[in-house]
């Protein structure tokens, strides 16, 4: 049996004195692609943040490929990528600066930046363009390209569909299959109800910032 | 440590090249408040050269505010820091980095600004090394708090206006310590500077120890 590669006990993160995640306890094992789901509010984007360490554990255990999410958040960090609402680019470098500091930062091989970047479709004119200047669509492809140039153990995708074009779509779709092939574990939460399930192992469902089993009423 | 200082520095002096915020707006800025000084006190340059070096620092001091602040506004766009957070980065690398950029975009801006300095009040830029050596100490020292409070302040909607309330205050040795070094190598007794270059000296070790340790808390809570 593949070990864990998420696993929460009673997890407990706070904004403030508002209780984001109350009490969430599940596994995802090491290669398994899990779809959150649930309504707005539900915490799924608070679940990816607990899980790269962008959120403080504040009560109960955590542990991401082995890091322990209280003690070693750095050590969390280096072995996951997000793929959030926001594109944690910087807009005044090109796409390719932005793909080198981030393989330098994390310590990956900078040869896998042009793979990358011509997987993606940012080659030529788009990878010297700073991407303050790309649209919403190239922006999403970018930060997926320093995804996949990293290729971390464990594959943070908030609502990774949103923004890009059909071509966009059935490309990430590939890109996470092709994750998983390679043992990556992907734990993403979409609106994109069919075609995140297509990809998915299985669905945790979320409400209140809890799981639950049975998805009554759930968006 | 030191590599990951060398590539945030890098990173954002290369976003500053740019951008030119630096040029476009802390140089023209800080030119300004000069030039106002000047017009302030008269054209009398007995009056103007021994207010010299005090006017220098204050530009200088209220530069360090603007540079502090684009150094975190960079990391606020299309959530660049929780980026950085999560590039694996040693805090206290990121830390150093943030402050090496700052200290050069100063001493860049202290070069010309002394050039004005010279040419609008008549100053005479003698004691070269006393000039220089406060110029990186009080840089260092400057960069350094403007780093440690611009943690502080940078996930509050009020950083703008906080943060000079936070600096100004903390920095007061920096701006007491660097202008009287330089009103001594001004007057062409640098000899008595030393003692000034001192408290810079341990004004910057102070608080790039404090940035070292307290930065990576200081990310975490903003």
């Amino acid at each position: 049996m593949a070990p864990a590669a998420v696993r929460l006990r009673e997890a407990v993160a706070l904004a403030g004195h508002f209780p984001l995640l109350a009490g969430v306890s599940f596994e995802i094992d090491e290669g398994e692609v899990a779809l959150v789901r649930g309504p707005n509010g539900a915490g799924k984007t608070s679940l990816l943040r607990l899980c790269c360490g962008l959120l403080a554990l504040r009560s109960g255990e955590g542990t991401v490929l082995g890091h322990d999410l209280s003690k070693d958040r750095r050590g969390v960090r280096r072995h996951v990528g997000l793929l959030g609402h926001q594109s944690l680019l910087y807009e005044e470098l090109t796409v390719e600066e932005n793909l080198r500091f981030a393989l330098r930062a994390s310590g990956s091989p900078a040869d896998r930046a042009p793979a990358a970047v011509l997987r993606l479709g940012l080659t030529g004119r788009l990878g010297s363009t700073p991407v303050g200047r790309l649209s919403a669509g190239q922006r999403r492809r970018t930060a997926l390209a320093v995804l996949l140039a990293r290729d971390p153990g464990l594959w943070l995708l908030d609502e990774p569909h949103a923004g890009l074009d059909q071509e966009g779509r059935e490309l990430l779709d590939e890109l996470v299959a092709e994750a998983r092939a390679r043992g990556r574990t992907v734990l993403m939460c979409s609106h994109e109800h069919d075609r995140a399930a297509a990809l998915s192992d299985r669905v945790i469902w979320m409400v209140g910032g809890r799981i639950v089993k049975e998805p009554v009423g759930v968006a | 440590m030191l590599r990951d200082a060398a590539l945030v520095a890098g990173k954002d002096l290369r976003i500053e090249l740019r951008s030119r915020v630096a040029l476009n707006q802390v140089v023209p800025f800080a030119a300004a408040v000069v030039l106002l000084f000047g017009l302030a006190l008269g054209p009398d340059r007995s009056v103007l050269a021994p207010a010299a070096a005090g006017l220098f620092w204050i530009a200088v001091l209220l530069s360090a505010l603007l540079a502090t602040q684009r150094s975190f506004a960079v990391e606020s766009a299309d959530g660049a820091r929780d980026g950085l957070r999560l590039s694996g980065l040693d805090p206290a690398g990121i830390f150093l980095g943030k402050v090496g950029a700052v200290v050069a975009e100063l001493l860049v801006l202290e070069v010309l600004l002394a050039f004005g300095v010279a040419v609008l009040y008549g100053a005479h830029l003698a004691g070269a090394l006393v000039l220089l050596g406060s110029c990186l100490a009080a840089s260092i020292g400057l960069g350094a708090v403007g780093i440690v409070y611009g943690a502080v302040a940078s996930g509050l909607r009020v950083r703008e206006t906080l943060l000079p309330l936070l600096i100004l205050p903390v920095a007061a040795p920096v701006l007491l310590g660097a202008t009287k070094a330089w009103d001594e190598a001004l007057r062409g007794t640098p000899s008595h500077a030393l003692g000034w270059l001192s408290l810079l000296a341990v004004f910057a070790v102070v608080y790039v120890a404090i940035g070292v340790v307290a930065f990576g808390p200081l990310l975490e809570d903003a």
